[in-house]
């Protein structure tokens, strides 16, 4: 088997070779890019940006309103305003502004109009090169069943399934039995897991059958089902390829991204662990195949569904641009995938052939890449946003790659994706990239919006996954072990209260005549103990928040006691630089360096490779002093948003987890259920309406007013 | 202990034995610098004149810097330390226990109330990381007999309030229900005495019953008692003096002129009340019967009264509104909006900790005074004027935590001669405007028929009349005995030091009790046997700072930082810049 496979892939080899050499007389002239418009926003405008400017190209970039101070747009000098937050996705305008610019191409980047072929055709139609695949590719990818149908013709394994209109029980029942058990039924019509059966053996079909059909009637009153391959435990492979107008393809190796939450990937690594050889060489000759099948130009990656326990491997799609995850291979193959995509687009052939990719990967060992969002994991990872106070990156190294968008002070905007940065590490060995992984991110310090960077480190060690026993529903699996919370240390309290103290101090305007550098003098010493009260931000948002109090005695300039509970420091020497928010305490035990970012009233500290946030508990007098609302009887919004919908109306008696509004934020729908049963007794937005994180969205009537 | 008396002169001549080659030092620095230059003019024009001669900054500082002769392992220097420390330590329990504040009955009565201790208001009024200078602790310590009254019942201090420099004056009403005992009364107008004369805000934390009704003669009706308060309230304002209570409790009859009378007025809801008269004397006098909230309460006061500007929650809150109220000051308004680098200074080179050890409580033994001024100033650079003249008393130039001083310090009797350096050098002090650092460790002017003849009369009198008019801050710190005309000399009580704090050490009296029993021998008076006993006691630092004959008792080592802030106070704030041309009375030549 392996042997046939091989000979297959020689003779395919030779085949191409004898191509090219065929075809290069017919195949177009190379015809240098001079000048480029990159049609796209954030780390990927940059990292393309940076590769073009490596060859001498020269590139334009585009901002929109809220993107106009954002790195990429100051990374050119040539930059053109596109106005409205979406006008990312105005292709004609785009293709106008490259003419305009002289520009002789275009790179879409990831998203907005990289998959688009319309554009990728009027790209073409202008007279301008489309660095991606001809849009006849792109668009024979982007239809599913069309897709499938060319794949199954090219020899590419997809995923089994009826989809047929025979709704026959019992010619369902043999489809199944053709496809075999487990087997899942799916209503047409179906979401949100409604009308969805799992069928394990022939034995449960028809009860499986009937029961989700009378889900699916009473849910979306169509009763139609599908039958597909149910895969136990499935792992996402993907193989990215690469085609130039020669016809000559590769396949860089592939990426395993079964680490996903709301079905979007969070961790990429190639080589895919615990993948036979003969199985990752069947599925590059499958990945190149479906390439091939659409004569493809470029940079493209065949996605796959991988079942864990049969070994076997389906296609999902294609997608027919340079991915997010594009680094991972860039780092195991120790090659510039944008670099490639120019030489491909200017007519130029592939700079490596199979044999040197799969030298280049073998040496370079694993790869793996960790995103870093602007999202709650403990909030089912709902994208935040907001000003970025604080931003310590690892440093950069050869094999500790960072691709930002951003720097301190930008704002992560809810007009697109909450992704900060992408980090990238290579080793010898998965194991190796692992541990350098969680080291970079103990040193990556972001405050500000929340990001996923805690729990990326959660997911560093935990046990199965350091085994490279990952599958899609990994983070559901795993889920008390990576979400339960740990009790704080009673130092990042001291160090907390430290922070504040020294950070008030050393902001203090006072009498510019010099007074002596002393917290006491003469015999009365008591006046400097203080008490902070400190609340650990819940990360769910949920828990209730007890706070905890520290009493902080000042016995000199930079000497205090303090307490935490029944943790009593003495002779603690603290000292705070202001320029670069450290905090540096000598404790009688231990030095403890710690960076403090004060936010109002939210802190956030690193401390030995972790991040702390913590909020100061409101006085006691606050609430009646300031009217500070009681916002018990509220449901409030997540997150900066846009109301889509307004499921209720005011008077109506909801049951707990009736949704109450849907709110759209980074480009994601997230439905607000009610927190419990009640009377709706105002609807404080409306569909349309703008508002930030906090507001009241549905006030409740109160318990004791109904 | 021994008596090692006789060795005292042997090292004072050591002393000045230590200090004579010093001397010589300089004189030949002198010549050698003149010489050249006087050699110069003979030599033909500018070929090869003789440049003059260089002396390094490092060398031409060393000139000023003191020297130390102590001798930390030596027996006496061990003997004093334990002597000094045993007092030291005893003080510093005595003044744990009266910053407690009243019964423990009391305190928890206040804290059920949701009240805020007064030394915890106090905390949470000034900035964090700063010092609050507490002024006489010890008042009323053993002034009423049977009657503890710590603190006198009220806590008055210098602190910093969004970076000005404030008088706080906070009752205690754990102590006696915060009512004003004489000592109390004096105490407040001390407070608002050096307010006054170093221009600082006032910040009144009420919390008070008013006069202590059994005390009523010496607190009500005087000069100096209970009327004062409101008097120094309007004339300060007047200044320009901002004056601001805060209402956390009582304020009854005259109490209710304190919030009444300040600029701004923040007040506790249903925990502060101003009144004339309480409910139950209002029933008594016309019957009516009202609540004290309705009568005088937080909510009548700040919305139909208008007696009060802020209402707040508690106790928290108020000094919140308090901190803001001090911050639209607008206080260093005259100062530079940038602020210019602020001075550099050295610490001492000798370690003031060693204060102890060099004082001893011993006063029949020298105390080395160069020794002391080397462990106060920047750098233990002292730049000593007329150091061969009058070498009694010690005078000359130096700074603290950058603030140029004067200081004034006895080394022995004063003799005419040291009068006149002194009158001469606080003259210069005033020309200059530097203020004056007193360091007191005076027996008297020199007695005896050679003084007389050398007029010591009208030489003391030139020091009184030169301290007495000089119009430059001065600051006193009685380091030793303070006695008889020595007292005045030096600037003691009676000369409006701005602050006068004494060393645990310390003992002032006319003279000493043996003296003083011996005199009264002498004019033939019969002599009561307790009398030197209580002579002994009544020089006690506590029990002169007990009556507010100084502003505190200070540990040795902490002067240098009690006296950097006293500058601070007198200097900074809305003093900064500002000059008084002294004008002397006539010197009797």
């Amino acid at each position: 088997m392996r042997a046939v496979r091989r000979s297959t892939h020689l003779s395919r080899q030779l085949l191409t070779a004898s191509a090219v050499r065929h075809s290069s007389t017919t195949a177009p002239s190379i015809k240098p890019l001079t000048s480029v418009l990159i049609a796209n926003r954030g780390e990927i405008a940059l990292r393309v940006g940076k590769t073009a400017s490596e060859y001498g190209i020269r590139t334009t970039t585009l901002y929109t309103d809220p993107d106009a101070r954002s790195q990429h747009a100051l990374s050119s000098p040539y930059t053109v305003n596109l106005g409205e937050a979406s006008a990312y996705l105005d292709g004609d305008r785009i293709i106008q502004i490259a003419k305009e610019q002289g520009c002789q191409g275009i790179h879409p980047g990831y998203g907005f109009l990289s998959e688009n072929p319309a554009f990728a055709r009027k790209c073409k139609e202008a007279g301008l090169t489309f660095i991606g695949p001809p849009w006849q590719a792109i668009e024979a990818m982007g239809s599913k069943s069309e897709s499938k149908n060319i794949m199954t013709a090219a020899g590419v394994p997809c995923i089994p399934g009826y989809h047929g209109a025979n709704q026959d029980p019992e010619y369902l029942k043999s489809e199944a039995a053709n496809i075999g058990y487990p087997v899942l039924l799916k209503a047409v019509k179906g979401g949100g897991g409604k009308g969805m059966r799992i069928v394990n053996n022939p034995e449960e079909f028809f009860d499986q059958l009937a029961s989700a059909k009378s889900e699916a009637r009473n849910s979306f009153g169509d009763e139609v089902m599908l039958v597909e391959k149910y895969i136990t435990t499935p792992r996402h492979i993907e193989v990215q390829v690469f085609a130039d107008k020669h016809g000559n393809c590769v396949a860089l190796g592939e990426r395993d991204c079964s680490i996903q939450r709301r079905h979007q990937k969070i961790l990429e690594e190639s080589p895919a662990p615990h993948l036979k050889e003969e199985i990752r060489q069947d599925i590059w000759e499958k990945a190149r195949a479906a390439a091939l099948a659409v004569e493809y130009e470029g940079a493209g990656t065949v996605e796959f569904i991988f079942d864990n326990d049969t070994g076997e491997f389906f296609f999902m799609e294609m997608n027919t641009r340079l991915q997010v995850e594009h680094p991972v291979t860039e780092m195991v193959t120790g090659e510039d995938l944008v670099r490639w995509q120019l030489i491909v687009a200017e007519g130029g052939r592939l700079p490596l052939t199979q044999q040197e990719v799969e030298q280049r990967i073998k040496e370079r060992g694993a790869a793996i890449e960790a995103r870093i969002y602007a999202e709650n994991p403990d909030m089912n990872f709902i994208p935040d946003s907001g000003l970025l106070l604080h931003l310590k990156k690892p440093e950069a190294t050869p094999t500790v790659r960072i691709d930002a968008g951003f720097v301190a002070g930008d704002e992560v905007s809810s007009h697109y994706d909450p992704m900060i940065a992408k980090l990238i590490v290579q080793g010898p060995t998965r194991e190796a990239a692992i541990q350098k992984l969680r080291a970079a991110l103990e040193e990556y310090e972001v405050a500000g919006p929340i990001t996923n960077i805690e729990f990326l480190k959660r997911i560093c060690v935990s046990p199965d996954f350091v085994a490279g026993d990952v599958e899609t529903g990994y983070i559901q699996k795993h889920h008390a072990e990576l979400f339960t919370p740990e009790p704080l240390a009673p130092e990042v309290y001291a160090q907390a209260a430290l922070g504040l103290a020294l950070q008030e101090i050393s902001s203090s305007r006072s009498d510019p005549f010099a007074a002596p550098p002393v917290t006491t003098a003469g015999f009365g010493s008591g006046f400097q103990r203080r008490n902070v009260h400190l609340v650990e931000i819940p990360a769910d948002g949920k828990a209730d928040s007890k706070s905890t109090t520290i009493s902080i005695h000042q016995t000199a300039p930079t000497k205090f006691d303090v307490t935490v509970g029944d943790q009593i420091y003495t002779d603690v020497i603290s000292t705070f630089t202001p320029t670069t928010n450290t905090l540096t305490t000598f404790y009688p035990h231990t030095r403890l360096a710690t960076t403090f970012i004060r936010d109002s009233d939210r802190l956030t500290l690193f401390q030995k490779g972790k991040q702390y946030r913590l909020q100061l508990a409101m006085p006691k007098w606050a609430e009646k002093a300031l009217g500070v609302k009681d916002v018990t009887n509220s449901v409030l919004a997540p997150m900066p948003c846009k109301v889509l919908r307004v499921e209720v109306k005011e008077g109506d008696e909801v049951k707990r987890d009736q949704p109450l509004v849907v709110i759209e934020s980074m480009k994601m729908e997230t439905v607000i259920r009610s927190p419990h049963d009640g009377v709706v007794k105002r609807v404080v937005l409306g569909a349309g309406d703008l508002c930030k994180a906090g507001t009241a969205l549905v006030e409740f009537e109160d318990e004791g007013e109904k | 202990m021994a008596p090692k008396a006789p060795s005292r002169e042997a090292l004072t001549l050591l002393r000045h034995s230590i200090r004579h080659p010093g001397t010589l030092r300089s004189q030949t620095q002198w010549r050698l610098a003149v010489r050249p230059s006087l050699r110069a003019p003979l030599r033909p024009l500018a070929i090869s004149r003789n440049a003059a001669t260089y002396t390094h900054s490092h060398h031409a500082e060393a000139v000023s810097i003191i020297p130390t002769a102590v001798d930390t392992n030596s027996e006496d220097f061990k003997e004093n330390k334990r002597q000094m420390d045993e007092a030291t330590e005893s003080l510093a329990e005595l003044h744990t226990r009266i910053s407690r504040g009243g019964p423990q009955k009391a305190i928890d009565k206040h804290i059920q109330r949701g009240k805020m201790l007064v030394r915890d208001r106090i905390t949470a009024l000034i900035d964090p990381g700063t010092p609050f200078l507490e002024l006489s602790q010890m008042a009323g310590y053993g002034v009423y007999e049977g009657e503890d009254v710590p603190a006198g019942g009220i806590v008055t201090g210098i602190g910093t309030v969004n970076g000005v420099q404030c008088m706080v004056v906070a009752n205690d009403s754990t102590v006696k229900g915060g009512t004003y005992y004489p000592i109390t009364v004096k105490k407040h107008l001390r407070a608002q005495a050096i307010a006054q004369e170093n221009s600082l805000p006032c910040i009144y934390l009420v919390d008070s019953g008013g006069a202590n009704l059994p005390h009523q003669a010496d607190v009500f009706p005087d000069i100096n008692h209970f009327g004062r308060i409101f008097y120094n309230q309007a004339r300060m304002s007047g200044m320009g003096i901002p004056q601001i209570s805060v209402v956390m409790g009582p304020c009854t009859a005259g109490g209710a002129y304190v919030p009444s009378m300040s600029d701004e007025s923040i007040i506790v809801e249903n925990q502060g009340h101003i009144f004339l008269a309480g409910p139950p004397l209002v029933k008594a006098a016309t019957g009516e019967v009202v609540s004290a909230e309705d009568l005088g309460g937080g909510r009548l006061h700040s919305e139909i009264s208008g007696v009060t500007d802020y209402l707040a929650v508690d106790d928290a809150h108020a000094l919140v509104l308090a901190r803001r109220s001090v911050s639209n000051l607008n206080w260093h308004r005259n100062q530079p909006a940038s602020p210019t680098t602020p001075p550099t200074y050295k610490e001492p080179i000798h370690d003031p900790a060693e204060l102890s050890g060099i004082v001893g409580t011993n006063l029949r033994r020298q105390i080395p005074i160069h020794e002391i001024i080397a462990r106060i100033v920047d750098g233990s650079v002292f730049s000593e004027f007329k150091p061969g003249y009058g070498s009694t008393l010690v005078t000359g130039f130096a700074s603290i935590y950058g603030h140029p001083v004067g200081i004034v310090a006895n080394n022995g009797i004063l003799f005419s001669e040291s009068s006149l350096k002194g009158a001469h050098f606080v003259q210069l002090c005033g020309k200059r405007q530097i203020p004056l650092i007193f360091l007191q460790n005076i027996s008297g002017f020199m007695v005896g028929q050679d003084a007389e003849k050398g007029g010591i009369a009208k030489n003391g009198a030139k020091l009184v009349t030169a301290v007495s008019c000089v119009d430059v801050p001065k600051f006193t710190v009685v380091v030793g005995s303070s006695a008889g005309a020595g007292n005045y000399g030096m600037c003691g009580r009676a000369y409006s030091p701005r602050l006068l704090f004494t060393w645990p050490n310390a003992k002032t009296s006319v003279m000493g009790a043996e003296q003083l029993a011996s005199v009264m021998e002498a004019v033939g008076k019969k002599v009561d046997p307790e009398l030197k006993a209580r002579i002994e006691r009544e020089s006690e630092a506590t029990f002169g700072s007990a009556r507010l004959w100084d502003d505190g008792i200070i540990p040795p080592e902490h002067t240098r930082r009690v006296l950097g802030m006293g500058l601070q106070m007198a200097c900074g704030g809305r003093n900064a810049g500002v000059e008084r041309e002294s004008r002397w009375g006539v010197f009797r030549m």
